[in-house]
């Protein structure tokens, strides 16, 4: 059998023109007088994916995964190479496109399920189902104008997923709104793939691609990296994105501030590196629950202080405290820092915490706290991810646990 | 001549998928045309009395009250019956060609996220016009009756030249839709072009008061032959010249084709550039 989705040396040339004037003059000399620079999205794509798999596609931002889902749905068309795709392609990139306002959200349900290609009658014998799964009720029959984001993307989302699709397209940039109705989605993503729809999933998550496919593409630069099960292409992802961020890093302690980073501090001591290593010594930025990770970082002190403290706090992507500590806490012991001395700190831990992003910021102070003699304080100054393990749990914590089961027979 | 097939193979397929897509293509008609009237108490009705109002205010007060005359024809409602009869099928003209230029840019994101047959939205921007058209004329006809002046069968040529006036201007639209995505620009030019072009065809006057050297201007415009053609069936209930809008079916099927080519060559492109 041939594969559903078959995708061949598939690249993606754009033009970029200087200025307008420039394509006019270039259509005006139909093209001898060549004006553009070819951009490339996509650099010789090819793989292929049989019915039934779940592949995720992921990449850091520009890789060229937009351009793929494009291609993929069909909105977009390869500059070279070639795209076979076999089955009913339903593609949840942009959710709520071509809802009109004024119009109930009956009527404009019914136009989604008709802008994928259902007939008038098939759509209108989808209505129930998506007034059901959307739980909008009332509101159906009020027009769109009154709705609130949430409700136009539940209804959106009920909508463009009412007919189980043989392929189905998500981009996980997709916001689907509060955190009940996200799982209701995924749950519904999930029952797709179980009933035997094909699953491309684009994120730049690598823990939901995980949890969602058995297989993963990483794309980096427009080309196919690598293409393998979700972990070991994590692996590389983990090794590559490492490398882009310490080199991020230094531009960032160069130019003083970074985009998200903020620092301040009398500058009594300046911290000069920070590394997070996974256990093997290499720099990672992403690790699984429970995994032990270092964080490595070097002080360097311009004026005498007398029992120097650093510490460090890691949040959520909220920008809650999740767990911090320093030296002192730590009780590493007393010290006595001369200028010109350079301070090396590591500390080791084991990252219990839920999947998702979290943030480092690090801290010297010359007292306890920081809020007495900062020195320096490097808010966010990296970010890492928690990826799922082989422990399953819910929540922002992992906790030690053991569970004991033990019957009582009736007598 | 294998860009030949596969142009005609797209085309075959262009029509598919219209086809597969016909129910969205009326519901959008259809939205077009409640969205226009949607929050008003009279709702629709309005469809019918803007255009009584211009019927009424052409032939009732220019005809009669303000006693303007054709040169030639003789009776009071003369004059309103030949305006109207270039007005509303202008209106038909103007309504599609304004309206073309627009069809893309205005559905970017919809053209970049979603995968619908593109050729939808011509045909929506057609068929809408149309149907605002039927309306009009429908009220025209059933005004003619009303005083008496209805043409009889010649009324039916309409069908065919609006058909072939109709097909001009969409294959010239999808080309300045398409245009249009990389030059905004064209969409000003063609509303300034429309102002113009109205006073050069003759709809509010006669051909046979302009003086010779702006008249052979005029009569190079192919509007002149359409818009006067509807006034002689109208005034006269005279059959068009077949022997012309024979020509002019192949010139429109022609437009249709070079319309097709051209969105067939560009529309990649154009998805990158909106």
């Amino acid at each position: 059998m041939s594969a559903q989705v078959d995708v061949r040396q598939v690249s993606k040339q754009y033009k970029r023109y200087p200025s307008h004037w420039a394509r006019l003059a270039e259509w005006l000399t139909f093209g001898l007088h060549c004006m553009h620079e070819d951009r490339l999205a996509l650099k010789g794509v090819s793989f292929q994916v049989q019915k039934g798999d779940s592949v995720g596609i992921i990449g850091q931002n520009g890789a060229g995964k937009s351009t793929l889902l494009k291609i993929l749905t069909g909105t977009a068309q390869p500059t070279r190479g070639r795209i076979e795709i076999h089955g009913r392609v339903s593609a949840l990139l942009e959710l709520g496109l071509g809802f009109h306002p004024s119009f109930s959200g009956r009527a404009n349900a019914m136009m989604t399920c008709q802008m994928m290609g259902l007939s008038a009658e098939e759509s209108r014998r989808c209505m129930p189902q998506i007034a059901e799964f959307s739980e909008l009720g009332d509101y159906m029959e009020q027009p769109m104008r009154v709705y609130s984001t949430g409700m136009q993307v539940r209804l959106a989302f009920s909508a463009a997923t009412a007919v189980r699709p043989e392929i189905l397209i998500v981009d996980e940039a997709l916001s689907v709104g509060d955190t009940y109705f996200q799982h209701k989605c995924i749950k519904r993503i999930r029952a797709f793939k179980a009933r035997g729809t094909t699953l491309l999933f684009v994120s730049h998550d690598p823990g939901a691609v995980k949890s969602l496919c058995e297989r993963a593409l990483l794309l980096d630069g427009g080309r196919l990296l690598k293409d393998g099960t979700p972990d070991e292409v994590l692996d590389y992802y983990n090794g590559l994105v490492a490398r882009r961020n310490a080199d991020e890093q230094i531009r960032q302690v160069e130019s003083g501030f970074g985009g998200t980073s903020t620092r301040s501090g009398s500058g009594a001591a300046r911290i000069r590196e920070v590394e997070m290593l996974a256990d093997s010594g290499h720099p990672a930025r992403a690790f699984r629950v429970g995994e032990h990770a270092r964080i490595c970082c070097s002080v360097a002190f311009s004026t005498a202080i007398q029992n120097p403290t650093v510490g460090f706090m890691i949040r959520d992507r909220m920008g809650n405290d999740v767990f911090g500590t320093n030296t002192f806490h730590l009780k590493t012991g007393d010290l006595h820092a001369a200028p010109g001395d350079l301070l090396h700190v590591t500390f080791r831990l084991g990252l219990n915490l839920g999947r998702g992003t979290y943030s480092l910021s690090l801290a010297v102070h010359s007292g306890y706290t920081h809020l007495e003699g900062n020195c320096d304080w490097w808010d966010q100054c990296l970010v890492f991810q928690i990826i799922p393990g082989k422990f399953a749990f819910d929540g922002i914590a992992a906790l030690p646990v053991e569970a004991r089961l033990q019957v009582e027979k009736k007598k | 001549m294998h860009t030949h097939n596969h142009f005609l193979a797209s085309q075959r397929a262009r029509f598919k998928a219209l086809w597969h897509y016909r129910s969205f293509v009326l519901s959008m008609v259809w939205r077009e045309f409640r969205g226009d009237y949607l929050g008003s108490l009279l709702g629709s009705l309005w469809a019918i009395l803007n255009p009584m109002a211009m019927i009424f205010i052409y032939t009732v007060i220019f005809s009669k009250i303000m006693r303007a005359r054709l040169p030639g024809v003789a009776d009071a409602m003369g004059y309103g019956m030949f305006i109207c009869a270039g007005v509303i099928t202008w209106g038909f003209f103007s309504e599609l060609m304004g309206r073309c230029p627009r069809i893309f840019v205005d559905h970017g994101l919809l053209l970049k996220e979603v995968n619908f047959p593109r050729t939808t939205l011509p045909v929506i921007v057609l068929l809408s016009s149309a149907f605002n058209f039927v309306i009009i004329f429908g009220i025209f006809m059933f005004f003619l009756l009303a005083i008496g002046r209805f043409p009889g069968w010649p009324v039916l040529a309409f069908v065919p030249l609006l058909c072939i006036q109709q097909a001009y201007v969409l294959g010239f639209g999808i080309i300045m839709a398409v245009v249009n995505v990389f030059f905004r620009d064209v969409d000003h030019v063609i509303k300034i072009a429309l102002q113009f072009w109205f006073w050069f065809t003759p709809i509010v006057y006669p051909v046979s008061i302009l003086p010779d050297r702006v008249r052979r201007l005029i009569e190079i415009n192919p509007m002149t032959q359409f818009i006067t053609a509807y006034q002689d069936i109208i005034l006269h209930g005279k059959w068009p010249d077949w022997g012309v809008f024979g020509l002019h079916a192949a010139g429109g099927l022609a437009a249709l084709i070079l319309g097709a080519w051209v969105f067939h060559k560009m529309s990649g492109d154009m998805v990158d550039e909106l």
